[in-house]
């Protein structure tokens, strides 16, 4: 008989993990279940085969902390539960503009009302759109287990395609992001073969703040789905840091900025692509904050 | 364990009604709605968020069914298509969908018109854009989504009931299963009633139950304790396996009753469509040839079935080398598939006319390439399902199929019963295209059900569905076409290789198709088209909507743009100088003698081309990065089986209560033919449509209408039903003595036969009839007239042919490689158009297909087996597509009609590719146009940007 457990707090969520994953007679390895968004086709993909899948869930979905965005002094928390239609509803500032882009391209309504931002990150795909956003907004993983909590940056979070640094025993219970200056502005841009639905073939979240003097205060840019883990360009943004804002940068964009990541060829794209796409959609993505910005009408 | 453990029951508001249902907690909501609750209007099409089918409203916002468990549903209220009639909007959503023939083969619409709801609630002013948005999480496969965007953006219009549904009641018996007869209420439009049907926009019969959710699939009905069947699939490409102790396999597993393996195949464990072909066995013997391939079935119940782990079952496989695509396969040392063909070629087809060797040496321009496409899958968003059973000494099977006859036939030959001891009821058909003509699930089930005399039902996985079924075929064309000084083409040649799997399913048809269509629809005095079906280890490659015929004219269209740009034409002009007409001879030496529109189609485009070269060049000379293309391109398609009878037989009666039944075998797969088929039939007949009641596709009720393919059902079947209610006219004229102009009406059971100056009622419940009630009745059968091919491919291989131009403004992004298409313009000349929305329908959705193929679809098995990986055009995938119909009338046809289906995709992806071309001036010859693809030819080029 299948084991579904869907606690109401936290507390009971973490006790009831702790139980499953130690050694004694009631371990038993349960699958933390949230929108389901990649637990089901996983599991599709496993029936299509009459292979076995995991049938034990602790259901997370109606713990009510895990969902919802709050402040935490100049930090913003989101709960790893909330929703991306949650976050595209949200109030947020700018800086987090990139990652309501994502949530808007996560397949269509019927995901973004159901995925959440954890099950984004411990999922770990080198495509995980949520991820790239996230990085630039330099995010942290809030983890709690009947062990304690620990916070862990994201970038040392994900480990891997599909590996993170979470034990057993351990949930993620929300996405810390530091304080970010309102004038921090920010973009995503995402490469796919079709207009809906689609994984990104590379996808690129740029955060850039710009001084009362136009030169650039801080810059940070992620490439998602040309490496293993969606992946920050260093060498790029020290090279742009301090510089003015003007098309002369585009060309500063060189290859050779490039070569920390190391995409994959398969079926969505040769590496050789992805590497020429991610540097044009960085491109692409500096030109765009040249644009004269259009005063946003207050409501 | 402790605490908070799930009870087992969920108590939850599905449409309105506080339901508790005992389900286990991880179930899907789809499988709660269905199978728990008996709601089978919510569509599983893939049980992985992919596909969007069974869309529901939970709490008013959109989800998945097939992602959500039981559990999360405590306290929430669901809506499904069941309920939808109780939103104010709903009804004017389905009435607005049927207006504008949105639904097709309907599998897609419950979760289009859940979607739909949502969004019309949230807004109420909708454009374009939103509707896009809202219904961007479902996948059509049939529509090209256009019509679907028109019915959302005009749902506020069908409010009042008037202004969609109104006119009478047409009775539809289609059949919910071997139950018996189903009766729905349908309606139609208002135009119908006018003086002629033929011509007009009538609305689906058929179209009313795929907008409430009670249309039967393969998959909503079973009968009540059938057992569930999975087959065991090889998981490598190739091996050979030994199976072990089944017996005691089966006593360890309670709730699994039965293995069946090749042993118990009472009758010959082999099929194929055709009787020297027949390679494919149900259950593999001794080696598997490709990924998917069944070597047993197990049979229990579902709870013992959901629960089966492979690793339990005893087989030891061996990986075998297996030979993958068409290079590996012509390896002189290649591994022989078969044994019966030890160089892996199936078949050859072959067409030779006139003398190219010296056309080719005296020609002025020439152009030459190769080109290569592939694996393309037919992605129905209905996998096969369906059940069957023993009746006595025979077998029913109700399924999903195209071809209800020749899956009788297959079915009976692995039974080893006679064709007449197998009833095939046709479930609705959740989309085909070619993939629904050979039998997949049909003989397992039958096996099953024949051997252990309980019913069983299967229901394929997405992956299994992907795996295990027909593809469309990979091909390696190399081509050259030279022309004259003025650009009359004078010769052509191929040679196309097309990679059939590992059985022979469609190649030889392919094979044969290819060859006769493959200088494209010009008149060419020398040409030399070969074509090979080559045996491989990968998935089985048919029948798909043009068979090899759209791979073809992606070379020969490839090459006439060169070839017109070499001699300084235009390319709609070069083809308009060679496009066949009336009197031109075909390839195969076949003299056209009427019905050849295509010269109208490129003059009826030249504004829309002219207009969309204009654009192109003044949007050019401002954008480097954005480069727009206008691209064309043209086809012809021979309507029917290629040089081979393909009969059909259709029958109309009238009975003593005044009922006009319509005995039709033709499988409406979404394309419409059951409305066209009784379009023509109340014209020839002189009754209205909404007289009719159709008594569907079942092979014991009707006679074979030979299968839904090769674009065959209007003018094949449509012939044989107009000659059906010919002979009905005539028999009630000769019983009445009145004139051939005479006017009838039927008014309950009185038949009023009105003459010119005296006119009399027959009253048909006192006339004599037979013990099915018939008082009169009408057979009419229709052939189209074909001459064999000889050794060099010449003769008649078609009755007739459909033409068709398309021309498409697209842009490329020259840094990323990326097309946008811009819109379509595409002209058809269908002979005929019996039903003008019918026939928009197939062009968009002919061309979203075509669009696939050129740009997006790749299948690699075990990479692409899921539509996740394997993409299909989605919502905005698909431009504005601009229809002209011409009508060039066939004479053969009825009321002057050919068919559509399959020429509207064909011309679409060459069209895209020559866009791309005058775009970048780089020709895309690795189909399909992925954008690594297109930015490596424009990087190999020189011409790609990087900003
Ligand atoms: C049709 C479709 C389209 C999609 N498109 C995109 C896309 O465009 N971009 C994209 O990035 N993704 C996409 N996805 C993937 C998926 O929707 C997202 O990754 C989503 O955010 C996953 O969230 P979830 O809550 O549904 O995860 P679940 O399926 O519930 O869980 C995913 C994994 O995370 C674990 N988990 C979840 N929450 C926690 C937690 N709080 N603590 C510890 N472990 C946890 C689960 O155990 C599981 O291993 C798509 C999925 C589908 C079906
Ligand atoms: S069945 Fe749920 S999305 Fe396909
Ligand atoms: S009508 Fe949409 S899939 Fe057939």
């Amino acid at each position: 008989m299948a084991i579904y457990l869907r606690p109401a707090s936290l507390k009971a969520a973490l006790s009831t993990l702790a139980q499953a994953s130690g050694k004694g007679r009631s371990a038993h390895p349960l699958t933390v279940l949230a929108g389901g968004t990649d637990i089901y086709p996983t599991r599709a993909g496993k029936q299509a085969w009459l292979e076995s899948f995991p049938r034990d869930f602790l259901d997370i979905t109606q713990i009510p902390q895990l969902r919802g965005i709050r402040r935490d002094g100049r930090a913003i928390l989101i709960g790893a539960a909330t929703t991306w239609t949650d976050i595209v509803a949200a109030r947020l500032p700018p800086a987090f503009d990139a990652l309501k882009q994502a949530a808007l391209q996560i397949g269509g309504l019927q995901i973004q009302n159901r995925g959440t931002l954890g099950g984004n990150i411990v999922n770990a795909s080198p495509a995980a759109d949520g991820v790239p956003p996230l990085l630039a907004l330099d995010a942290e993983v809030d983890i709690a287990s009947v062990r304690g909590e620990r916070s862990v940056p994201l970038a040392s979070f994900i480990r891997g395609n599909r590996q993170t640094g979470l034990a057993r025993d351990e949930l993620v219970v929300a996405i810390r992001l530091p304080g970010h200056r309102a004038s921090s502005r920010s973009l995503f841009l995402k490469l796919g073969a079709r207009s809906h639905l689609v994984i990104s073939i590379v996808s690129v979240a740029m955060l850039l703040d710009q001084g009362a003097d136009g030169t650039i205060a801080d810059i940070r840019i992620t490439v998602g789905a040309a490496s293993a883990v969606p992946t920050r360009l260093a060498a790029l943004e020290a090279e742009l840091r301090g510089e003015r804002l003007d098309a002369s940068l585009i060309e500063r964009v060189t290859p050779g900025l490039f070569s920390v990541l190391t995409p994959l060829d398969d079926v969505r794209a040769s590496s050789h692509y992805r590497r020429a796409a991610a540097r044009i959609l960085v491109r692409r993505a500096l030109a765009n904050f040249m644009e004269p910005q259009v005063e946003e009408v207050a409501a | 364990m402790i605490t908070e453990e799930f009870t087992g029951a969920v108590a939850l508001t599905v449409n309105g009604r506080k339901v508790e249902v005992g389900a286990r907690p991880d179930m899907r909501l789809s499988r709660l709605l269905r199978e728990e609750l008996g709601l089978t209007g919510t569509k599983v099409g893939c049980d992985a968020g992919d596909c969007g089918a069974c869309t529901v409203l939970i709490d008013e916002e959109q989800a998945c069914a097939c992602l959500v468990s039981a559990a999360q549903l405590e306290g929430r209220r669901v809506q499904t298509i069941e309920g939808l009639a109780e939103d104010p909007i709903g009804p004017a959503l389905q009435r607005s969908f049927h207006h504008h023939g949105a639904a097709q083969c309907g599998i897609c619409t419950p979760g289009m018109l859940m979607a739909s709801l949502e969004l019309l609630r949230r807004v109420e002013k909708v454009d374009r854009p939103m509707v896009e948005t809202a219904l961007g999480g479902v996948l059509c496969r049939c529509t090209g989504y256009l019509k679907i965007c028109d019915a959302v953006l005009d749902a506020q219009n069908f409010l009042e009931p008037d202004d969609g549904l109104a006119g009478e009641d047409v009775s539809h018996i289609g059949d919910g299963g071997p139950s018996g007869f189903k009766s729905t209420a349908l309606s139609q439009d208002l135009a119908a009633e006018m003086a002629s049907a033929v011509g007009a926009r009538v609305a689906r019969l058929d179209g009313l139950s795929k907008l409430d959710g009670s249309e039967i699939y393969g998959a909503d009905q079973a009968p009540e304790g059938a057992l569930w069947l999975r087959a065991i699939r090889s998981p490598h490409w190739r091996a050979g396996f030994v199976i072990g102790d089944l017996g005691a396999f089966v006593s360890n597993e309670p709730g699994i009753f039965r293995v069946l393996t090749a042993v118990d195949v009472p009758g010959e464990n082999s099929f194929g469509i055709f009787p020297d072909t027949k390679d494919q066995p149900v259950f593999a013997e001794g080696e598997t040839r490709y990924r998917g391939e069944a070597v047993a079935a197990i049979i229990g119940e579902r709870a013992a079935i959901d629960a089966f782990d492979v690793r339990r079952f005893p087989i030891r496989w061996e990986p075998l080398e297996p030979v993958l695509g068409i290079e590996a396969a012509l390896s002189p040392n290649a591994h022989k598939v078969h044994v019966s063909r030890p160089d892996n070629v199936l078949v050859r087809g072959w067409v030779e006319k006139g003398d190219i060797d010296t056309a080719f040496r005296d020609c002025a321009h020439m152009a030459e390439g190769v080109f290569s496409t592939r694996f393309v899958e037919h992605a129905y968003i209905e996998p096969e399902a369906g059940f069957a059973r023993r009746v006595g000494d025979r077998v029913e099977v109700f399924a999903s199929t195209q071809a209800p006859y020749m899956s009788r036939d297959e079915v009976a030959r692995v039974l080893g019963l006679e064709p007449g001891d197998v009833r095939i009821i046709p479930s609705a058909c959740g989309g085909g295209f070619g993939g629904k003509l050979d039998v997949s699930l049909q003989p397992m089930l039958a096996i099953a059900a024949w051997q252990m005399g309980v019913p069983v039902r299967s229901v394929y996985t997405r992956p299994e569905s992907m795996a295990s079924t027909t593809k469309r075929h990979p091909s390696a064309i190399s081509a050259s076409a030279a022309c004259d000084a003025q650009g009359r083409i004078t010769a052509y040649a191929m040679e196309g290789d097309f990679d059939t799997g590992a059985y022979a399913s469609w190649g030889p048809t392919v094979a044969g198709r290819v060859p006769v269509h493959g200088a494209g629809p010009y008149r060419v005095p020398n040409v030399l088209n070969r074509a090979r079906a080559i045996y491989s280890n990968g998935p089985i490659a048919g029948a798909f909507r043009g068979f090899g015929v759209p791979q073809a004219a992606i070379a020969h269209e490839a090459l006439y743009d060169e070839l017109a740009e070499k001699c300084g034409l235009d390319r709609l002009e070069f083809r308009l100088l060679n496009a066949l007409r009336i009197a031109d001879e075909t390839a195969t030496g076949q003299v056209l003698q009427a019905s050849a529109g295509l010269d109208r189609c490129l003059e009826a485009l030249r504004p829309h081309w002219k207009r969309m070269l204009d654009e192109a060049r003044t949007l050019n000379e401002k954008s480097a990065v954005t480069r727009r293309g206008a691209g064309i391109a043209c086809m012809w398609y021979g309507i029917g089986n290629t040089a081979l009878s393909n009969p059909s037989r259709m029958r109309i009666a009238l009975t003593r209560e005044g009922k006009l039944l319509f005995f039709n075998g033709a499988v409406d797969i979404g394309q419409g033919s059951t409305t066209v088929l009784t379009q023509i039939a109340a014209d020839a007949l002189g009754l209205p449509v909404s007289a009719f009641t159709i008594v569907a596709g079942d092979t014991d009720k009707t006679a074979d209408a030979g299968k839904s393919s090769a674009s065959r059902q209007t003018f094949v079947s449509g012939k044989a039903a107009e000659n059906a209610a010919l002979a009905l006219r005539a028999e009630i004229l000769r019983h009445t003595n009145a004139g051939p102009g005479a006017r009838f009406s039927l008014q309950g059971s009185a038949l009023t036969v009105e003459g010119k100056s005296e006119s009399s009622v027959i009253d048909l419940s006192s006339s004599p009839s037979g013990a099915d009630g018939i008082v009169f009745e009408g057979v009419g059968d229709f052939d189209p007239p074909t001459e064999p091919l000889d050794v060099k491919g010449q003769g008649v291989p078609y009755a007739t042919y459909g033409f068709a131009a398309q021309i498409v403004a697209l842009d490329v992004d020259m840094s990323l490689g990326t097309v946008r298409l811009e819109r379509f313009v595409a002209a058809h000349d269908v002979g005929r158009a019996i039903n003008p929305t019918l026939v928009e329908g197939q062009i968009h959705g002919g061309i979203a297909q075509g669009i696939g193929l050129a740009l997006m679809e790749e299948y690699v098995p075990g990479r692409t087996e899921n539509l996740h990986d394997y993409l299909i055009p989605s919502f905005g995938d698909v431009p504005a597509i601009e229809i002209i119909l011409i009508e060039a009338p066939e004479p053969l046809g009825p009321f002057g009609a050919k068919g559509v289906g399959e020429p509207a995709l064909v011309p679409a992806a060459p069209a895209i590719l020559s866009g791309i071309r005058h775009a970048t001036g780089v020709s895309i010859r690795d189909i399909p146009a992925l954008p690594h693809r297109v930015r490596a030819a424009l990087e190999a080029a020189g011409v790609a940007t990087e900003i």
